[in-house]
């Protein structure tokens, strides 16, 4: 348990908390220049996501993508490469997990459902392995590519979609086989009828996969050392190429099992996309928020998620305009990023704490 | 100094703790507030376009403010950020037992039914999609119709026999514009020719802008858009090339546009009865005679038609021609095709 503590340090735990602080007050003002409420208007955002068991049951369903996608950028960051293009693998986890929903029959139900999570997942991977390589064999930037790859992801699914999964005069697909369904029925029922579903438990695990494999393992070292410094790494003899696709490839299996989660377990089948979903992107915010920890993103995601849902109850229970949030999230990230402002804000309080014990 | 600055810092962060602490109480007492309220609710849904895209969406809106006016019922909406917010939304007032929620759009019709299937005492309605479902009162246009109409006015107005339309996305409410305005343009005009383009998105006005670029570029003259808030573009780029001497035209759609973007670029507008229909079975719900089922309004009904401020710049003849067709087509002289 000690050891559990020891993972949220002074900086990794006050520092994003007072971020948050500031987040919400900056947020506040903002309201209050609007002419809005701000208590109302946070009251209403949380008694709408903690008021009854529907809207919490959404919450979690909103939470568990941006997990995700979060522990996909933050794992690229911890080897030193900038996954901008999780948005792009998550929507073609999601495209290889309709396509296996809707397109194989005849396997079981479980068996089914594992197929198409694993399709989505691999898919994504190999997504952001395109990436990878042409970082490591061809030295080209891994932003730009990613940032072109998500395009191309999106273009190339809506193309998947239209042409083989399309529902005639419809702008979705046909919904996947219930096989490969991943939701949860009764949990369901007991949330009033949320869109519940397994990914949830699978994106928790993920995180202590990340972990583990990150700090505990002899792969996760070499990823971290080809981060820190590859020349290094490479003068100690890891193989620096396979080590960057290798991270690319599960950063993007991350992301990549995020879409397929929301294709098997929210929608059950694949819309037209008409502009880019906005998962990925959001991840990367979750990672910062998260200090790039896979619990801080756990914590963060729930953050999160819980803003942007209940940004809706916010401009139902006050009449605040969801964007209201966005800002509020910007100024988190932006306290996060400028650390400095809080420690300096935090100084006072730790000048009177040594002072008590030199008395 | 510093000190000063840092404790007052230190002291704002204090004091929103302690408010924060008082906003739980007051949600309470708010909660119990709502209750003693006894009149009719009704909550709206828009689509992904949002209340404020100056085409259905915002009529749909403008007509339960009209209601909130005058007979004092509690209206309010929610914008959905993406499809994953439909279902919520839509729960949020059936939840929140409202008398009668609204779903805005042909892409809420899935998840319409859905929420009716789940909560059956609810009340629903929906515009552009027919919903199977007893407690769903579904309302539909025959936009072909209204189309046709603004079609005889582009073929008879084009001065390079070239029109286009750009439509939002490929579905039947939108394929109905399309067949509907090509066909009333070639009854006007059999020389002219019709440039049809999709921009696959209804909240894309950037898309919108470089669509209609592409097609004044090509030699069209009046562009038709069905397009929602993709259209802003399509106007922008009007008024640009209108700027700059070029005089090109954009007929609105939905409602009369004109009044948004002007009369210099607005040749006439495709009023679709959006804000008729919301009122009216709005009113129902208020009467206590909502029944489920769907109607499809057209121009027999005055769903759709001409903008009333067409006579600005539509000349006499022309409207009488338009005219001349709405007999026929309200007579069924005239067929206008769907598809």
């Amino acid at each position: 348990m000690n050891k559990f503590f020891k993972i949220f340090s002074f900086n990794s735990l006050v520092v994003p908390l007072v971020a948050i602080l500031f987040g919400l007050i900056v947020g506040a003002i903002i309201m209050l220049i609007g002419g809005y409420n701000p208590l109302l208007a946070y009251s209403s955002l949380f008694s709408t996501v903690f008021g009854n068991l529907y809207d919490f049951g959404e919450a979690i369903r909103e939470i568990t993508p941006l997990i995700m996608t979060g522990l996909a950028v933050a794992f690229a960051f911890r080897t030193g490469l900038f996954n901008i293009g999780a948005e792009g693998q998550y929507i073609i986890g999601m495209t290889a997990a309709s396509v296996v929903g809707i397109k194989v029959t005849g396997l079981p139900i479980v068996v089914h459902a594992v197929v198409a999570i694993i399709a989505g997942g691999v898919a994504g991977g190999l997504w952001a392995g395109i990436t990878g390589y042409l970082k490591a064999k061809r030295g080209v930037n891994e932003v730009i590519i990613s940032i072109m790859l998500n395009w191309t992801a999106l273009y190339f699914s809506n193309y998947i979609v239209r042409n083989f999964l399309l529902i005639k005069g419809q702008q979705r697909s046909e919904d996947i086989q219930d096989t490969a369904s991943i939701s949860i029925g009764w949990l369901s029922t007991m949330f009033s009828d949320a869109r519940m579903h397994w990914g949830t438990l699978i994106a928790v695990l993920a995180a202590v996969f990340f972990y583990i494999f990150m700090w505990k393992s002899k792969q996760g070292y070499e990823l971290r050392a080809v981060g820190h410094n590859g020349d290094a790494a490479k003068y100690a003899g890891m193989n620096v190429k396979k080590n960057i696709i290798k991270a690319m490839f599960i950063s993007g299996v991350f992301a990549g099992l995020g879409g397929a989660f929301q294709v098997l377990g929210v929608f059950h089948n694949q819309a037209l996309f008409t502009g880019s979903p906005g998962v990925g992107f959001d991840g990367i915010a979750v990672a910062l928020i998260g200090m790039n920890h896979p619990f801080g993103i756990l914590l963060s995601a729930i953050l999160f998620g819980t803003l942007t849902y209940g940004s809706a109850g916010m401009s139902f229970g006050a009449d605040v305009p969801p964007e209201i949030i966005r800002i509020v999230i910007g100024s988190i990230i932006f306290f996060i990023a400028a650390q400095g402002i809080v420690r300096w804000v935090l100084k006072p309080f730790y000048l009177k704490r040594k002072k008590e014990k030199v008395l | 100094m510093k000190k000063i600055v840092k404790l007052s810092l230190v002291t704002v962060l204090a004091f929103s703790v302690v408010l924060a602490g008082c906003g739980k109480k007051e949600d309470t007492n708010a909660s119990g507030g709502d209750v003693a309220k006894s009149s009719v609710k009704v909550g709206l849904v828009t689509d992904v376009g949002g209340v404020n895209d100056k085409s259905f969406n915002q009529s749909a809106w403008e007509a339960l403010e009209g209601l909130q006016k005058n007979k004092g019922i509690t209206a309010k909406y929610l914008q959905s950020k993406s499809k994953e917010d439909y279902v919520p939304n839509l729960n949020k007032y059936v939840k929140d037992k409202y008398d009668l929620t609204w779903g805005i759009g042909f892409d809420l019709g899935e998840d319409i039914k859905t929420v009716a299937k789940q909560n059956p005492d609810a009340k629903l309605a929906i515009i552009d999609a027919i919903v199977d479902e007893p407690n769903v009162h579904s309302v539909t246009f025959a936009e072909n119709e209204g189309a046709f109409l603004v079609g005889v006015v582009a073929g008879s107005m084009t001065k390079t026999n070239k029109v286009g339309f750009v439509g939002g996305a490929e579905i039947p409410v939108i394929k109905r514009f399309e067949v509907g305005f090509k066909a009333g343009v070639l009854a006007a005009n059999p020389k002219a020719e019709v440039t049809i383009n999709y921009a696959g998105a209804f909240d894309k006005p950037d898309q919108g802008k470089a669509l209609a670029a592409s097609l004044y570029n090509a030699g069209n003259d009046i562009l038709f858009h069905a397009s929602g808030q993709t259209g802003t573009g399509v106007f922008n780029e009007a008024i640009d090339r209108n700027k700059s001497g070029k005089k090109v035209w954009v007929i609105g759609v939905d409602k009369d546009q004109s009044l948004e973007f002007g009369d210099d670029v607005t040749l006439t507008s495709m009023v679709k009865g959006v804000s008729t229909a919301v009122d009216k079975i709005t009113n129902e719900v208020i009467d206590g005679t909502f029944k489920g089922g769907s109607e499809t309004l057209g121009l027999k009904e005055n769903g759709v038609g001409l903008a009333d401020t067409s006579s600005k710049n539509v000349p006499e003849d022309v409207l009488k021609k338009v005219e001349d067709y709405k007999q026929k087509i309200i007579s069924g002289e005239i067929k206008v095709p769907t598809e």
